[in-house]
């Protein structure tokens, strides 16, 4: 699975190779270097997100609710800024990816203690968060005027030629694969999504691995939180509406596997590289915005059944044995769902 | 209607399977049996788990094909080629969980896939309503036609699905256990029902384990054993002495060697082990070296109290001692933190994770080990493989390979490897050769003389009697949730344990 894996994770980077190709033929400089680092700097709260909602995938479930998290702790970090100039900044983002990573245990718990489908109470606490983030403002929004230049500039801040804001998704790029490869959590991720029975009689408690997971996609959303309200230098209600959907779609057209337990940073990476390398081209190559989306969701589509055939040829290999039984239901109706 | 005083022998059979074989690769599961339906009469199906009771009542429902041999309905051969030219046939099966729909109505529940039409082409509400109405009060059951699913209970759920049955001019009705999950009284309604079809002249293929109930209510028997038809006859002539002999008869001496270890001292003790609804009260020591055979019939509680022991549920009473020493297990991870494992059933649903690599299966009951600071040590990871992938001649491509890729056997080995890397004390295997072919079952069973023979200690689930006998040092039978003996190497035969599983002293 893993040489599957890589070739298709080298697929993806071949296709983004192409794709900036073509579009660097109808606008020069697309291509250069400021122009891929743009890219790559405007993706990055889709690949932290994405990598959040990775391990939620990986246990076999969703967290449709990473969007309004962003919206409520992006709306509380900024009212606190606005209210209270003298908090540091490393502190605000502490606050912020810990109140992101309350409202993500909130999830892991209803999933975990009662039961309740993942999709069932991420999309319940979707539509909660983004209510509180409107009882939290009123419906005001918090504008530049009155965020401090620390909280608006330090993302913007170069190094290198990236901006602190591109790199703050290197750093959790990093982590990220560190965590879920060599740590006995990220093992847990994949053994409780590959097999939560077998996992179970392994001694790993899938609950509890679970949890954990929606934990970290809410304090990767509260992170992002900030990076959002930063980068717009605004916050309201509304930010990122629809944005928990580019996260699953990063992760499926990166080949998260929404059946669980399998998939890899790189491919979420990718995932969400590739989306952010469609939304950025479209305009530039002067493609009207009423045709922006209709052609982004059509590219998303094409990923994804590509994705579910590389599903049903994993479902032959392993079923192999058992090929006198007849058909064996693939899973690419799911997979297909999910996206 | 008349056939109720016509002795069922001088009939001539309504259903007959004449010299029916089928085979699945490496096990001949049904071996030229013969089987008599009559009409009127009960025929009771008796045999051991796994004797090939289910592949008859699949083949005579038309999921299955017959390799050899006929079947002849009304003195004329026919041929299911799936389930709806059964059904066409006369012959509806009930089964032991039955495949209803919750949310349907009882009448549509009755009438799916058959329901009458009006002329447009519509469902005939109220005809399938008064014919649904009508149909369960011939059978005496208290259910509206208009009452959910759902709502109903397991015992009505039968009834519902014994009016499905007549629903479509049934002849022959096939009940595989259908008195598992049912109380005392309700066991008496279906009784009076099965009356009533008999007075109406249906054969029942009745498939149960109880004696009592089978003495009660069938006229006719067929004892299967290894896919043989032993012997059938009539209940009234036949005691069930012989009929357990006929169960069981067999020699076992020679079929599951187990190999002469030196038993140590007690190694885990098991005292009034409880659980509110599944097992009551058992106690029991196990030994160094020792195998310890459970017994029982499916659905004696004895997984249920495995995964006790392992920590997935938790009982309500009872104490476990392991080496002298009081332990709490409260989830698996603490029962393999002292040294217990369980190997479950079915290997490949509950044992690897298929997309991961072997090294990364074996190793996941003991990640502890192969980290430091919650950080994994691949190269100590690789090792560990490494020793048991060789141990258990484990042949794969190289140990980063998805175990999926594996065959059965060498899967299984992946698993074994798993646990034994534990290094534990005591290893509970529940039925750990079901469904693996002869010479696969001989490897199995030379390993577990092997483990014990380290001095392991071993519990065995097993529904199989010469696996039973051959390999227990001791054998421990329960029956309905309750111990119902234990016996010495010695004192074993198997007519005691089979007379202690179902109740028959």
């Amino acid at each position: 699975m893993s040489r599957i894996l890589k070739y298709r994770e080298l697929l993806l980077v071949a296709i983004i190779a192409v794709l900036i190709a073509v579009f660097s033929v109808r606008a020069p400089g697309f291509a250069a270097p400021e122009s891929l680092a743009n890219i790559f700097n405007d993706t990055s709260i889709l690949m932290i997100l994405a990598l959040g909602q990775m391990a939620v995938i990986l246990t076999r479930s969703i967290d449709l609710s990473v969007a309004a998290n962003l919206s409520f702790t992006g709306m509380a970090i900024a009212m606190t800024n606005a209210a209270f100039p003298q908090i540091p900044l490393p502190l605000l983002v502490v606050a912020a990816m810990s109140l992101g990573a309350l409202l993500g245990a909130i999830n892991g718990l209803m999933v975990w203690r009662i039961g309740i489908p993942s999709i069932v109470a991420t999309l319940g606490t979707l539509t909660i968060y983004r209510g509180m983030a409107f009882v939290l403002s009123g419906g005001a929004w918090v504008n530049q005027t009155q965020m401090t230049p620390a909280f608006l500039n330090t993302p913007r801040a170069s190094l290198l030629g990236l901006p602190l804001l591109g790199w703050t998704a290197i750093l959790v790029i990093a982590v990220i694969s560190i965590v879920f490869t060599r740590t006995v959590f990220g093992r847990a991720l994949y053994a409780a999504g590959g097999n939560p029975t077998a996992a179970l009689y392994a001694g790993i408690d899938v609950g509890r691995t679970r949890f954990y997971a929606f934990v970290l996609s809410g304090a990767l959303a509260g992170l992002c939180g900030y990076l959002w309200v930063s980068r717009y230098a605004v916050a309201y209600v509304d930010i990122a509406a629809g944005f928990e959907l580019d996260t699953v779609a990063a992760c499926v057209i990166g080949g998260i596997s929404t059946l669980g337990g399998i998939g890899s940073v790189g491919g979420a990476v990718l995932g969400a590289l590739f989306l952010g390398v469609i939304k950025n081209a479209l305009p530039v190559i002067n493609i009207s915005p009423f045709w922006q989306m209709a052609i982004s969701g059509f590219v998303i589509i094409v990923a994804v059944l590509f994705n579910a055939r590389q599903e049903k040829r994993k479902g032959r290999l392993i079923l192999r044995d058992a090929v006198k039984r007849g058909p064996v239901p693939t899973p690419a109706q799911t997979e297909g769902a999910a996206a | 209607m008349s056939v109720v005083q016509a002795l069922p022998e001088i009939q001539v059979p309504l259903l007959e399977m004449r010299g029916i074989s089928k085979s699945f690769p490496g096990v001949k599961a049904l071996d030229h049996v013969d089987v008599a339906l009559h009409p009127g009469t009960v025929t009771a199906l008796i045999g051991e788990n796994g004797a090939g009771k289910s592949t008859l009542v699949k083949i005579l429902t038309g999921i299955y094909q017959p390799d050899e041999g006929e079947i002849v309905v009304d003195g004329v051969p026919v041929h299911f080629a799936n389930a709806e030219a059964a059904i066409r046939s006369g012959i509806t099966a009930i089964h032991q969980e039955t495949v209803l729909f919750d949310e349907l109505s009882v009448a549509e529940n009755i009438f799916l896939g058959h329901a009458p039409r009006n002329r447009l082409g519509f469902v005939n509400w109220a005809a399938m309503n008064a014919r649904a109405a009508a149909l369960l009060s011939s059978i005496d059951a208290p259910i509206s036609p208009y009452a959910r699913l759902k709502d109903l209970s397991i015992a009505h759920r039968h009834l519902v699905a014994i009016a499905r049955a007549l629903s479509v001019e049934a002849r022959v009705v096939i009940m595989d256990e259908p008195t598992a999950a049912l109380s005392y009284k309700e066991v008496e309604d279906l009784f009076r029902i099965i009356e009533r079809l008999k007075k109406q002249g249906k054969a029942i293929l009745f498939i149960s384990h109880k004696f009592e109930e089978v003495y009660q209510i069938a006229e006719r028997f067929v004892v299967f054993r290894d896919g043989r038809s032993i012997g059938s006859g009539l209940l009234a002539q036949t005691g069930q002495d012989e009929i357990v002999r006929m169960m069981v008869g067999r020699s076992v001496d020679h079929v599951f060697p187990k190999a002469d270890v030196a038993i140590g001292a007690t190694v885990l003790r098991v005292s009034g082990y409880s659980h509110p609804t599944e097992f009551d009260d058992l106690s029991f020591d196990l030994r160094r070296g020792e195998i310890l055979g459970l017994y029982g019939l499916v659905g004696a509680g004895r997984s249920e109290f495995c995964q006790a022991l392992f920590g997935i549920t938790r009982p309500s009473a009872g104490s476990v001692e392991l080496e002298g020493r009081p332990i709490a297990i409260r989830s698996p991870a603490d029962a393999i933190a002292a040294g217990i494992v369980y190997v479950p059933e079915e290997r490949g649903r509950h044992g690897a994770v298929l997309q991961m690599p072997i090294v990364q299966n074996i190793s996941m009951a003991t990640l502890d080990r192969t980290t430091r600071a919650g950080f994994l040590r691949q190269a100590e990871e690789f090792a560990l493989a490494r020793r048991y992938a060789e141990r258990l001649d484990l042949r794969a491509a190289a140990l980063s390979v998805p175990v999926g890729t594996l065959s059965g056997g060498n899967q299984q080995k992946v698993v074994i490897g798993k646990w034994l890397a534990t290094k534990p004390k005591v290893i509970i295997l529940d039925e750990p050769t079901k469904g693996i072919d002869i010479g696969s079952k001989a490897a199995v069973h030379a390993f577990m003389s092997e483990l014990a023979g380290e001095g392991l200690s071993v519990i065995m689930v097993s529904s199989e009697l010469p696996e039973i006998l051959g390999m227990s040092d001791r054998v421990m039978v329960m029956r309905e949730g309750r111990m119902a003996g234990l016996w010495e190497r010695g004192g074993l035969d198997a007519e005691t344990l089979v007379r202690a599983a179902t109740g028959n002293i």
